[in-house]
């Protein structure tokens, strides 16, 4: 989008000082005290303070006509600027390029939640969109009095609104309302993050009248980052800043317990922060920084090592105590249908730990001046981070200042608001700006990880080969044993190793999907971490949640049971599938990979290389997507090529077909990933998954040759996610492909060669 | 090891850092010259995200000491191209919206340079074999690798 000045009224300055005066916290409703403050605001021409019932919170008109778009979510190259720009620009009727979307600022967009979920689009898209919508409405009001025509004759044009039969008879936004803010009041539903809602009284577009939505406009962030002109946080300096290092334990669970200054005297300007469990080094120059971590002597206490043995970790799944079950989707009486069964069908599938891995390990910046906090980091939700700094600073909210820069690369809650509440600590106790990065091992060895689990299948056959009865649980470390946020210091590493206390909590899932059965029961049960306090396997959101491993064992054995009937896996779905818009797209699927319908597996191949092809699908929050995996297996050395995927996605209306492709092509690439290579690895002491030689991720060599994609627009149906739900059917299409191929099912993720080649045996 | 006076040459430009020998040159290209676009990623020689040119061939400048440096003359992606006068990959890079978090793009647009530079007209396996080890861990392989094949063919006129 267009870079443009701000005018006077727009001033970094006084949209800092607004963002000064924004008092309210999460949960707190609007008092009259807010209020008076925006009127005062408008009088001042400052931007308001940020209410979530407030117009000018999300969308603003400057002098010349450009629109500001506020947006409280953050873009991790995923294209949501560009969505969010179509989106505002549409409903406002004005170009493309005029409209400026403010990401992620703390001073200057409420908390939609952060990049959370895949509901960008899906819920900080819609939001926008109402705002716009009653930006226009309101203007043409304006336009209306000024001109002194009836609003129902007046249209608007590239952000002119005129007579409809005199083009002459006109005013533009910019002389309508340019450099001064909307009065407005939205009908807020009084939530916010995700769900937060404040639609006016406008009513957005028809779909079908939609120009700019659905267009492929081109990203242009991208141009920056090829000639190096973008800043990523890790770039961010100001003066007087110090670098920064953490020292973390080789015995998770230990604690400094002497700590030799001396050793580090010969190093320039370095200095020792040791706060309890939390040990950091700062000097003034960042290479003196890594030479005082690495040269600092540390004694750690006896910690007792908290971990087992890699090899006993599902056995640990097994057999530990179930802290938490939910069951979500319940129909029928399965107990008493498997009591009738002529033949049961049943299996157990394996997920490891996975770490973020990001590009970079994580960094922030902190600067504490005059009372107030400034924060650079690439955190996916700034909000929450600005939440967490005041606590762990103590100092109010409204003091603290978060500026979302991006970061390393973000697939969820990783090491980035461990980084910036790290900081902080530092920051406030050696009185200077600090500079925080990580270290590689601490950026694969110490982010939150997607936690490991099993999951157990089971399904009931009566004597004619129907299904009577299908059972799916699984069993696993919680997805929010640390939540998905830095808001609370008992979630960071900062708060944990400065005593607090974590409260971890219980969270999983079940498969998404429209099967029909009888007797049908989906349910989880989360168990406890396995060190309750800064635990390098500590678990929390990576990429589509707990999706790749439920739906890597659900869409696995829906294959078991279709080969087990001698049924074409994708003829077996449809038996059961009811879902209109699922149907459509497995056949869409189906029809682009020219899949010939015949059970698996294929039992006509000879010698060491052989092809398989698998399908799996599944629904996410509204989205569905369906993966065909054509692959070719190595008998003898074990090794997987996934060389085509074919995938039809259907995430409602889109938005921008060319930013939706892109998020889904990668999406299979990291899916693949996951599937074939990772698995963090840990002995009893700590994580020893700590570089890309102990956590490798797949090599460009290994890359498909091709990835075909079949995008189903339906205009009419409000738009959902693509952010995840394509990387969550990659693992159980690869699976059920190595299974056609080969006649051997996959159980454990990752299908390295080495597993692999040992399944074969 | 007490600081010594290095004169390096980065995109054309003189700079004079006072550093450790030891140093690694990525410290010195990010933190003396300012120059930010190499990024840490590893601090192993891994990954590639701090990949610079070396007398035009692509070295990882976080394991590369100041004291190996001598006289060569360093180029970094900003010195590769510009928005007026881009390099072929840096053009086909933005057709082909390759990057999302873009915070690899040191190593494979630099990588790719030099192997562009010596092999005209590559073939597919010839390129995924000259990345071979590159990390990108959003996933954006298959446009890399359009990307690079973009710019073979811009390059072969």
């Amino acid at each position: 989008m267009t870079k443009i000045d701000k005018p006077a009224a727009f001033s970094r300055r006084s949209v800092l000082k607004a963002g000064g005066a924004l008092v309210v916290s999460v949960g707190a409703g609007l008092g009259l005290e807010a209020l008076l403050d925006h009127q005062a605001a408008l009088a001042q021409g400052i931007k308001p303070p940020l209410m979530p019932d407030q117009l000018s919170s999300f969308i603003a008109v400057q002098a010349d006509g450009h629109v500001m778009a506020y947006f409280g979510k953050m873009d991790m190259g995923h294209g949501l600027t560009v969505a969010v720009g179509q989106i505002v620009a549409e409903e406002l009727d004005v170009p493309f390029h005029t409209v400026k979307v403010d990401l992620a600022d703390t001073a200057t967009s409420v908390n939609q939640g952060g990049a959370s979920g895949s509901t960008g689009i899906q819920e900080g898209g819609k939001q926008m969109r109402v705002a716009a919508a009653e930006a226009r409405r309101v203007l043409v009001e304006m336009a209306a009095t000024k001109l002194n025509l009836p609003a129902d004759q007046l249209i608007v044009t590239d952000g002119v609104v005129h007579a409809r039969d005199d083009a002459a008879k006109k005013a533009s936004y910019a002389e309508l309302i340019g450099g001064r803010y909307f009065n407005v009041q939205l009908d807020w539903n009084k939530k916010y993050g995700n769900p937060l809602y404040a639609p006016g009284k406008a009513k957005p577009k028809d779909p079908k009248d939609h120009k700019i939505v659905g267009q492929r406009i081109k990203r242009e962030d991208v141009a920056p980052k090829v000639f190096a002109s973008e800043n990523f946080v890790t770039d961010v300096k100001v003066p007087g800043m110090l670098h920064a290092r953490m020292i973390r334990p080789e015995v998770a669970g230990a604690v400094p317990v002497k700590v030799d200054e001396a050793s580090i005297k010969d190093i320039p300007g370095a200095r020792v922060v040791w706060q309890e469990g939390f040990l950091g080094v700062v000097a003034p120059r960042e290479w003196d920084a890594i030479q005082a971590m690495s040269k600092l002597k540390v004694e750690w206490s006896q910690a007792a090592p908290p971990f087992p043995s890699q090899a006993a970790l599902y056995d640990h799944i097994r057999n530990a105590t179930v802290r938490k079950r939910g069951v979500e989707k319940q129909n029928g009486d399965v107990d008493a249908a498997f009591k009738t069964a002529a033949k049961v069908i049943e299996a157990e599938y394996e997920w490891p730990f996975q770490s973020h891995a990001s590009m970079g390990p994580a960094c922030a910046l902190v600067e504490i001046k005059d009372g107030k906090v400034t924060c650079w980091s690439g955190t996916q939700k700034s909000h929450f981070v600005q939440q967490g700094l005041a606590s762990i600073l103590e100092v109010p909210a409204d003091k603290v200042h978060v500026i979302w820069t991006t970061g390393p690369g973000s697939y969820g809650r990783n090491d980035a608001d461990d980084a910036a509440m790290d900081a902080a600590v530092l920051a406030k106790a050696v009185g200077a700006p600090v500079r925080l990065q990580y270290m590689r091992n601490q950026g694969t060895g110490w982010d939150p990880k997607g936690p490991a689990s099993i999951h157990r299948a089971r399904a009931a056959i009566d004597a004619s080969g129907q299904v009577i009865a299908y059972d799916f649980v699984s069993k696993g470390f919680s997805r929010v044993d640390v939540d998905t946020n830095g808001s609370k210091p008992f979630d960071t590493l900062a708060g944990q190793t400065r005593g607090i206390t974590l409260r971890s909590g219980d969270g999983f899932g079940v498969p998404a999907e429209s099967y029909q059965f009888a007797n049908k029961r989906l349910a989880w049960e989360t168990i406890p971490p396995l060190l309750d306090r800064a635990s390098p396997l500590r678990s929390s959101h990576l990429r589509d949640p707990v999706g790749p491993q439920i739906h890597f064992a659900s869409e696995s054995f829906i294959d078991e049971v279709a080969a087990a009937l001698n049924l074409d896996p994708i003829e077996f779905r449809l038996r059961h599938i009811n879902d209109a818009r699922d149907i459509a797209l497995i056949k869409a699927a189906a029809q682009k990979a020219n899949w010939q319908t015949r059970p698996s597996p294929r039992r006509d191949q000879t010698g060491s290389k052989v092809n398989g092809r698998g399908i799996a699908y599944a629904q996410r929050n509204g989205t569905r997507v369906a993966v065909i995996a054509e692959i070719e297996v190595d008998r003898s050395s074990g090794k997987i090529w996934a060389r085509k995927f074919t995938v039809a996605h259907d995430c409602g209306q889109i938005i921008n077909p060319d930013g939706l492709e892109k998020c889904i092509e990668p999406n299979i690439v990291q899916g693949v990933s996951r599937t074939l290579w990772e698995e963090v690895k840990f002995d009893s002491k700590t994580v020893t998954s700590v570089d890309w030689v102990t956590y490798p991720i797949l090599d460009i060599t290994e890359t498909p040759e091709a990835i075909d994609i079949v995008l189903l627009n339906h205009p009419e149906i409000a738009p959902s996610g693509a952010g995840e739900p394509s990387t969550r059917p990659v693992a159980a299409a690869i699976a059920n492909a190595i299974f056609d191929a080969t006649g051997v099912r996959i159980r454990r993720v990752p299908f390295s060669p080495e597993n692999v080649k040992a399944s074969f045996a | 090891m007490a600081a010594q006076t290095f004169k390096l040459n980065v995109n054309g430009h003189d700079h004079t850092v006072d550093a450790d020998p030891d140093m690694p040159l990525l410290y010195a290209l990010r933190d003396d010259i300012g120059l930010n676009n190499p990024h840490f990623g590893c601090g192993l020689a891994q990954c590639g995200a701090c990949t610079v040119h070396l007398d035009g061939q692509p070295i990882r400048s976080c394991i590369t000491p100041l004291s190996g440096v001598g006289e060569s003359k360093i180029v970094t992606l900003a010195g590769l191209g510009t928005p007026e006068t881009p390099h072929p990959l840096q053009t086909a890079y933005v057709e082909e919206q390759v990057p999302q978090c873009g915070y690899c793009i040191n190593g494979w647009i630099m990588t790719a340079a030099a192997f562009l530079r010596d092999k005209k007209k590559p073939t597919d396996a010839e390129i995924r074999q000259a990345l071979e080890g590159l990390k990108c861990r959003c996933g954006t392989h298959m446009g890399i690798l359009r990307a690079v094949k973009r710019a073979a063919a811009m390059m072969a006129g």
